[in-house]
């Protein structure tokens, strides 16, 4: 796979040898995490995320196997059950914190992970397959987060079963029967709870599946890196072991700190309180709202307030919250500037900042309650989301005057670091372009 | 083509949901509940550690004991904490024969030598029985309200623990005007809770109302906070532990990951001295 001069796994023991000509686990290993994959050798730490997401899918799914040898997908006992995890499971309170607040730091690494990707341009040819593949990463981790959360069967629980499986009802004709279906009932109840515990189950092994997809598509262009420049001889690259698995441990190494801290003294401040109400179908609690990764999604869904002609409002916020994620999938059609990094497209980078504010601020307006100003803010923002991929990036991609590019990743990282001779001084820090010596 | 489509698409959104954000407003009116509702007051506990961040800290055992003898007199009445066992005591510093005594005074379901329905005497193992059979059973005999189980009450609400303690104390006999036309009747005001008109009566009505044996103040404060610090512990009753095991956590991966900054940069050092020199 990708460069020619990749390091060939030579197996050095005879066992080696013998498994090689018979199942070469050891030389796939090699080329795909190991000396043998040539990567760029100006990644910033960035380009940690990738890793990182991995490893909290890991922790996801071990934490979650244990949990699920004590946890009863029963509507009488749901409930009490994580709480018998909580106090009389050996160690199960930190399994359970370190689901849920793995949970929400799945997501936070992910989304720092898909903005690097949107900063670098890695959705750009020849990593379009690649980027698309993320999405259905990211799809499916929605679909796994949202029905793991019904698991505990807690007043936000069942009330965000019923307003997200609800979202379906607002298709025409068909709506009410897919919501139906999808509950295997009229309401969630024990169908529901079943259902959503053996596919939450499931889910997670079809995330690793896609993700051993999206590694592969990795590896033949190889990996983007913040010039955007093409690799172009092994003067550029360097083996990802041991160089990058040396900075993704260290990489590890501050994010496992930062998550044990959070499980361990602060577990529950990113959770809702009412979570830890049993669910009761009779009580409406006063503010449904999604787990925090939801809101910029859940602002756009409540933005549309007016029918627009014959569209109900419910049916134009279900059709944009939907379109809100798909339209990423043209992004690489819709963003056509042959330069990738935004170090080089001043005006891009900086729509880019905007954008990521936009994204901030629908996050906040989706955890508030549906008032104002929160409601406005909403819908001049979710404007803009739409804008901006459709309408702005076309533009830009075609009007915008960009920098000039360095002829390789070795030269843009001697203008930054270096002192020799084709350094150029003042140049390389926050992002400033570094200055091609010609 | 896909431009096309895509500019197609965006406007078709962007127009929908601004002709939204052009309607005019209804003027809202000011919410008496919401000008009327408290933010819990907050206060140092000694579970909350240093600072009262929350971060260290433990349990006083003994605010937990009185706590739990509030909790036994006075919530009891009304209030279950069904998710705790008996045998759990030991954490607030019962002995086993103590723990023992303590679950003889209740009553749990069982059934007699010839299979039909009874109750026996509970013991270390059994949880602490719910108030009411059911809800309908609750509701019956509270006057149509139903006294919710207190095991995670303050994980339950935002800053439970101060949440219960301001709620206890939080009765207030003048009504402001602007809800003396709305008062339900047979509710009590108490602008601590969400609606500000709550089914439970002063439950905490009189300083000396229990009688301590430790020698702490026999004030209204002392019951709030001693009971928000027991149910606390009934919501969290690792949280000992949990807090024990972060900070050997933390500390070990603080030096895994200051090892691993060590080994990332002898690892390039050659990469990056050499491209100093270049």
């Amino acid at each position: 796979m990708s460069f020619p001069w990749a390091r060939q796994y030579q197996p050095t023991t005879e066992f080696g040898k013998f498994m090689d000509s018979r199942l070469p686990l050891p030389r796939f290993v090699y080329g795909a995490l190991g000396a043998g994959y040539p990567t760029p050798k100006n990644l910033n730490y960035f380009y940690n995320f990738g890793v990182l997401a991995g490893v909290a899918l890991v922790i996801q799914i071990i934490t979650g196997v244990v949990l699920g040898m004590h946890y009863a997908a029963d509507t009488r006992v749901a409930f009490d059950s994580v709480e018998h995890i909580m106090r009389d499971v050996n160690g199960g309170w930190m399994l359970r914190y370190m689901h849920a607040v793995g949970a929400s730091f799945f997501f936070g690494v992910v989304y720092v992970h898909i903005f690097r990707g949107l900063y670098y341009g890695s959705y750009k040819p020849p990593r379009e397959v690649l980027w698309m593949l993320g999405l259905v990463i990211f799809l499916l981790m929605m679909a796994t987060a949202f029905m793991g959360y019904v698991l505990v069967w807690g007043q936000m629980s069942f009330w965000g079963a019923a307003v997200i499986t609800g979202l379906f009802s607002a298709l025409p004709i068909v709506g009410e029967a897919i919501q139906t279906w999808l509950l295997g009932g009229f309401s969630p109840d024990n169908a529901t709870l079943n259902r959503f515990f053996s596919l939450h189950y499931l889910l997670p092994f079809v995330i690793f599946g896609v993700i051993i997809l999206h590694v592969w598509a990795l590896h033949i262009p190889g990996s983007n890196n913040p010039t955007g420049v093409d690799v172009k001889g092994p003067q550029d690259t360097v083996p990802f072991h041991p160089y990058y698995t040396a900075k993704d441990f260290f990489g590890l190494g501050v994010y496992l700190t930062i998550f044990a801290a959070v499980v361990f003294f602060i577990p529950n401040s990113l959770g809702e309180p009412d979570n830890y109400i049993p669910a009761n179908p009779l009580s409406t609690p006063a503010h449904i709202v999604p787990e925090w990764y939801f809101w910029p999604f859940y602002a756009i869904l409540r933005a549309f307030t007016v029918d627009f002609f014959f569209i109900p409002a419910k049916l134009m916020g279900v059709l944009a919250m939907f379109a809100a994620i798909l339209l990423l999938f043209f992004l690489p059609w819709l963003d056509t500037s042959p330069v990738r990094s935004n170090a080089y497209r001043p005006l891009n980078r900086a729509l880019f900042w905007v954008f990521l504010v936009v994204c901030l601020v629908l996050g906040v307006a989706g955890g508030k309650p549906a008032e104002e100003p929160w409601v406005r803010l909403s819908q001049i923002f979710t404007a803009y989301y739409f804008a901006h991929f459709l309408i702005i990036t076309p533009l830009v991609s075609r009007f915008e005057k960009t920098l000039p590019l360095p002829s390789s990743i070795s030269e843009a990282v001697l203008a930054k670091y270096g002192n020799g001779p084709s350094s150029s001084p003042g140049t390389g820090v926050g992002g400033a372009a570094p200055q091609p010596a010609e | 083509m896909v431009r096309l489509g895509a500019l197609a698409v965006g406007l078709f959104f962007c127009i929908a949901v601004l002709w939204g954000a052009v309607q005019p407003r209804d003027a809202v009116p000011v919410d008496p509940v919401k000008e009327a509702h408290q933010y819990p007051e907050k206060i140092t506990w000694s579970h909350n550690g240093p600072g009262n961040l929350g971060i260290l800290g433990t349990f006083d055992r003994g605010q937990l004991q009185r706590g739990f003898q509030v909790y036994k007199e006075v919530c009891s009445a009304c209030h279950g904490i069904s998710l705790v066992a008996f045998r759990d005591l030991s954490a607030l510093g019962y002995n086993e024969a103590e723990i023992k005594a303590i679950a003889a005074e209740y009553e749990v379901p069982s059934i007699d030598e010839n299979g039909e329905p009874s109750t026996r005497k509970a013991t270390a193992a059994d949880k602490f029985p719910p108030r009411y059979a059911n809800e309908v059973a609750a509701r019956a005999a509270q006057n149509g309200a139903n006294p919710p189980d207190l095991s995670l009450m303050t994980k339950a609400r935002p800053d439970g623990t101060n949440y219960v303690r301001s709620l206890l104390l939080g009765y207030r006999d003048e009504v402001p005007a602007s809800l003396k036309a709305s008062a339900p009747e047979g509710l009590w005001y108490n602008p601590w809770f969400h609606s500000v008109f709550i089914a439970m009566p002063p439950p905490i009505a009189a300083d000396g109302q229990v009688t301590y044996t430790d020698g702490s103040p026999q004030t209204k404060d002392q019951y709030a906070e001693d009971v928000a610090a027991f149910l606390t512990w009934t919501a969290e009753p690792k949280l000992e532990a949990r807090k024990e095991t972060g900070v050997a956590a933390v500390l070990f991966l603080l030096v895994m990951t200051g090892f691993g900054f060590l080994s990332y940069r002898r690892v390039w050092a050659d990469i990056k001295g050499k491209k100093a020199k270049a």
